[in-house]
């Protein structure tokens, strides 16, 4: 009986093959596999947020799913969306606006808020959205209910809402 | 360096980078997911290893039968606590981390097990079956505090003091007020878990950690794994935060060293989350019993704190009471501490320890006496300032604005519109603002650097400082910049390797000033090598925009050096100034808080810090600091409490989900004001502390909004709704 099976997905525009025992984590396929380090384990069973990745577009705990599962996906990691002299709006803003302290959330809550951003823009509700009927906008109040799953215990949420409402372009 | 006299003029006081609001310069790496923290090192060939904790929380362990565990898929080895015997303890520890057969409570370290990866490693520790000869403990503090007893030591000060009559004056007191606060165990919760990856080559040891203080890890490890301290080489360079959890040498780092000896491979460990709590330190739960005695014009004449702590056998206590020897004046005082011995996992360190949770029961206490006296609480406090120790009035503070931080906040907060509890309703919210001040004082630990200048000009620091999310790459960068005279990216920094000075390190918020004066010092050294490379007079020499001007010439700095480069280190000591002035920072915390009057929800709407702690390396960063605190202290007052199983001896909400940290939604945007000072007497550098400042007083700030916005009195933390409801109005 074979553990472990081939699975192949698009990590930040590449292809990649991997063979992974099943019960390898999306996560753990990042970082022990690939060796992309930036998306953080933090609690490995999807309290904290840490692991964020964007897959398809939608932000996922990479700790609460299997490698296997994710054959043909595109998964966008912290490595995807900007590195050192080429960094994201969103990056860009987190460091303008001290959006972290430890960095250890960081990747996490980067990637969450640029699905979070699009999920808006998407006009998907969230629990805070009063009104379902008209368009959803960048608030402040939006974005602390929808970022509240990325835990930061150096507690930058103060500022890390800041930078989010300036890379949305929006006042809020 | 020896600093014996207060600071006069020096080249720091140019401020044209230091007090600057420079962003990060790890900024990048750690937005871009570049930062490497220790579970991440690439080495050759590593192996996994999976910890086994202890299922129960004191015995001993008869026999552990781990024949499956190794037979199973990958397994390379199963390292138990009783293969590697009794070990000597680190000086740091209180609880032993691994080794030998005794169990001192849940989740101690018994085994590691070590595969191919990291998921059979994970099956496989739970194959490991162990037998326990089961002890009866004492988990219950409010049970064990009636056997307490007096510690010969708290944190280096006396557990007690007293001075004039405090039972006469508080029996003849006109107002006075006698009350218990309680505040539970808590966990640091950092967001990376302590992990380590060893590598053996021969005898010598490399060890990749999460540590706040290398020196003492290196020391400590060195003295469990019974080698020489030299053997061991460390690097901690980004610590996913720390708060004080991670000051201490922890498991992972012991089991990765057995583990890699005994596979000879490179070995990681990781703590899975649920283990961190009960493997690792906790702060601990107190009880705390004030009474104040005043005049009714408000002036204190008796104040007495005394507290009760449990901690592991010759552990510690929480130092709570150590604010109400100097926050406020009074002729007739005491305070109290008494350790009762629990057996539930190692209490220690927690960012601000003491403070914390002491002014969490002090300020709610200050703000009912204000009440009792009719007194605004911010002008009882203004009241009843001093500007000098009260137990030892001829050492004065070195500088001391509490009575600045009150007023500016009241001014800033709005604090003049307050009205009297329960009387404020924005439909179904009851709102209320509270204020509590905050005191924590200002440790100097030696603390060294060298610096070197290559020939391109380019000068680069290396010191075993940490920078835990606190900016030290950033205000260490910054002081070498303005002491030499060259721009941000003319520097390097690096930081957090056991080869390179030993700094103060990162804890008790001394690391920003502490570690910055070493700089200091070895910058100071370098500025001498230079103009005696270039035969300046040392008096005239001015370094700035990467020259060194003396008179009508002027150098670059680069090309000073020769290929060698110009190397100096240096250490800053601390002499008597810290015995002749209490050296402490002050701050005072303004919330406004709103109480569903349905459910009893309380929710933070505005919050205000202001602090005086000296001068400000770095806005952003001191802010961040501050912010941070701030939102940990609304975590301490609402929601955070480790629930002990009395029967079991264990913490058994030990994850983030039922230990509940703050989140998003809790947190309003913040307000930080620093006052404008520098205090000459505790450094070169012209700072203190500020980091945990930012924790002290915030707590009780929202118990004293919650008090003004329903009019209830919660005098036990966390103030969750079930404690709320029951004195709520009726609905009407």
């Amino acid at each position: 009986m074979s553990y472990s099976s081939q699975v192949s997905f698009t990590i930040n525009g590449e292809s990649r093959v991997l063979d992974v025992d099943n019960r390898t984590t999306l996560l753990d396929a990042l970082r022990e596999h690939l060796h992309l380090t930036g998306t953080k384990k933090g609690c490995d069973h999807g309290q904290c947020g840490a692991c964020t990745v964007i897959i398809d577009g939608r932000r996922v705990n990479s700790c609460l799913t299997l490698a296997v599962m994710h054959e043909g996906d595109a998964i966008t990691t912290i490595e995807g969306l900007g590195k050192p002299g080429d960094l994201h709006p969103m990056q860009a803003a987190f460091v303008k606006h001290d959006g972290f302290q430890c960095g250890y959330c960081t990747p996490g809550q980067i990637c969450s808020s640029v699905a979070v951003l699009e999920e808006i823009k998407a006009n998907i509700p969230s629990h805070v959205t009063a009104d379902l009927t008209a368009a959803t906008t960048v608030t402040e109040v939006e974005i602390r209910e929808r970022m509240s799953g990325n835990l930061c215990r150096c507690g930058a949420y103060s500022n890390i809402v800041e930078a989010i409402v300036e890379a949305a372009g929006t006042r809020a | 360096m020896q600093f014996d006299t207060p600071a006069t003029t020096n080249p720091i006081d140019q401020l044209t980078i230091v007090g600057q609001s420079i962003p990060r310069i790890d900024g990048e790496l750690k937005t871009t997911g570049k930062a490497i923290y220790a579970y991440e090192w690439d080495e050759e060939n590593i192996a996994y290893g999976h910890p086994v904790g202890s299922a129960i929380a004191k015995g001993r362990i008869t026999s552990m039968d781990v024949s499956a565990a190794r037979n199973a898929d990958g397994v390379l080895a199963v390292v138990t606590t009783l293969d590697v015997g009794k070990r000597e303890k680190g000086k740091q520890n209180t609880a032993n981390l691994f080794g030998g057969d005794e169990v001192q409570h849940y989740h101690q370290a018994i085994a590691v097990v070590v595969a191919e990866t990291f998921e059979q490693a994970r099956a496989a520790a739970a194959l490991v079956k162990v037998d326990y000869a089961e002890e009866k403990g004492v988990f219950d503090l409010s049970e064990a505090m009636k056997t307490a007893v007096k510690p010969k030591d708290a944190g280096g000060a006396p557990p007690d003091t007293a001075v004039g009559d405090f039972d006469a004056a508080f029996e003849t007191a006109p107002v006075s007020l006698e009350e218990t606060y309680t505040t539970p165990d808590q966990s640091h919760s950092m967001m990376e878990p302590h992990a380590s990856l060893a590598t053996w080559d021969g005898d010598e040891l490399t060890l990749w950690t999460s540590s706040q203080m290398i020196d003492w890890w290196r020391t400590d490890l060195a003295t469990t794994l019974g080698i020489d301290k030299e053997k061991i080489h460390l690097k901690s360079p980004y610590i996913g935060g720390g708060f004080g959890g991670k000051l201490f040498l922890r498991a992972d780092a012991v089991l990765a060293a057995f583990a890699a000896k005994a596979v000879k491979r490179p070995v990681k460990v990781a703590l899975p989350r649920p283990f961190l709590v009960n493997n690792t330190t906790h702060r601990p739960a107190t009880i705390q019993r004030i009474r104040i005695g005043a005049e009714r014009d408000g002036t204190i004449t008796a104040i007495a704190h005394e507290s009760w702590s449990g901690d592991q056998p010759d552990g510690q206590l929480e130092t709570a009471v150590m604010q109400t020897r100097l926050l406020y004046a009074g002729k007739n005082r005491m305070t109290a501490m008494r350790l009762a011995e629990l057996h539930l996992p190692e209490g220690n360190a927690m960012r601000a320890p003491g403070e914390a949770p002491g002014l969490m029961a002090l300020e709610i206490a200050i703000d009912e006496m204000a009440e009792k006296l009719g007194l605004d609480p911010v002008e009882f406090r203004i009241l009843n300032d001093t500007q000098v120790d009260p137990e030892k009035p001829e050492r004065p503070f070195s500088h001391r604005d509490l009575v600045g931080c009150l007023k500016r906040g009241a001014e800033q907060f709005g604090w003049s519109t307050r009205g009297k509890p329960g009387t404020r309703r924005e439909g179904d919210w009851l709102i209320g603002t509270g204020v509590a001040a905050a005191l924590r004082n200002n440790l100097l630990v030696p603390s060294a650097a060298r610096v070197r200048l290559d020939q391109d000009g380019v000068v680069t620091v290396e010191t075993d400082m940490t920078d835990i999310g606190t900016g030290s790459y950033t205000i260490i960068a910054q002081t070498a910049a303005e002491m030499m005279g060259l721009p941000m990216d003319r520097v390097k920094v690096r930081l957090g390797d056991s080869r390179f000075p030993v700094s103060a390190g990162s804890g008790g918020q001394f690391g920003a000033n502490c570690s910055t004066s070493g700089v200091y010092a070895a910058c100071v050294k370098l500025r001498e090598a230079v103009i005696q490379t270039l035969g300046f007079n040392a008096s005239e020499v001015v370094f700035e925009n990467g020259t060194v001007r003396s008179g009508t010439r002027s150098v670059p700095l680069a090309g000073v050096a020769g290929p060698d480069g110009l190397s100096a280190e240096d250490t800053i000591e601390w002499a008597e100034l810290s015995d002749s002035h209490q050296q402490s920072t002050f701050g005072a915390h303004f919330v406004e808080v709103g109480v569903d009057i349905a459910t009893g929800e309380s929710r933070v709407r505005r919050m205000l810090a202001v602090c005086a702690s000296g001068r400000i390396l770095n806005p952003i960063t001191a802010r961040s600091q501050v912010i941070g605190a701030m939102t940990m202290g609304v975590g301490l007052a609402l929601s955070e409490e480790l629930a002990v199983d009395t029967r079991r001896g264990f913490f058994v909400n030990h994850d983030l989900a039922s230990y509940e940290v703050p989140v998003h939604a809790d947190i309003p945007h913040q307000e930080v004001i620093f006052m404008d000072e520098t205090d000459p007497i505790s450094s070169p550098m012209k700072a203190k502390g500020i980091g945990e400042l930012g924790l002290c007083g915030v707590s009780a700030a929202i118990a004293n909004a919650i008090h003004n916005a329903t009019g209830v009195r919660l005098r036990h933390y966390p103030m969750t709704l079930d404690k709320l409801l029951g004195g709520l109005p009726a609905l009407s």
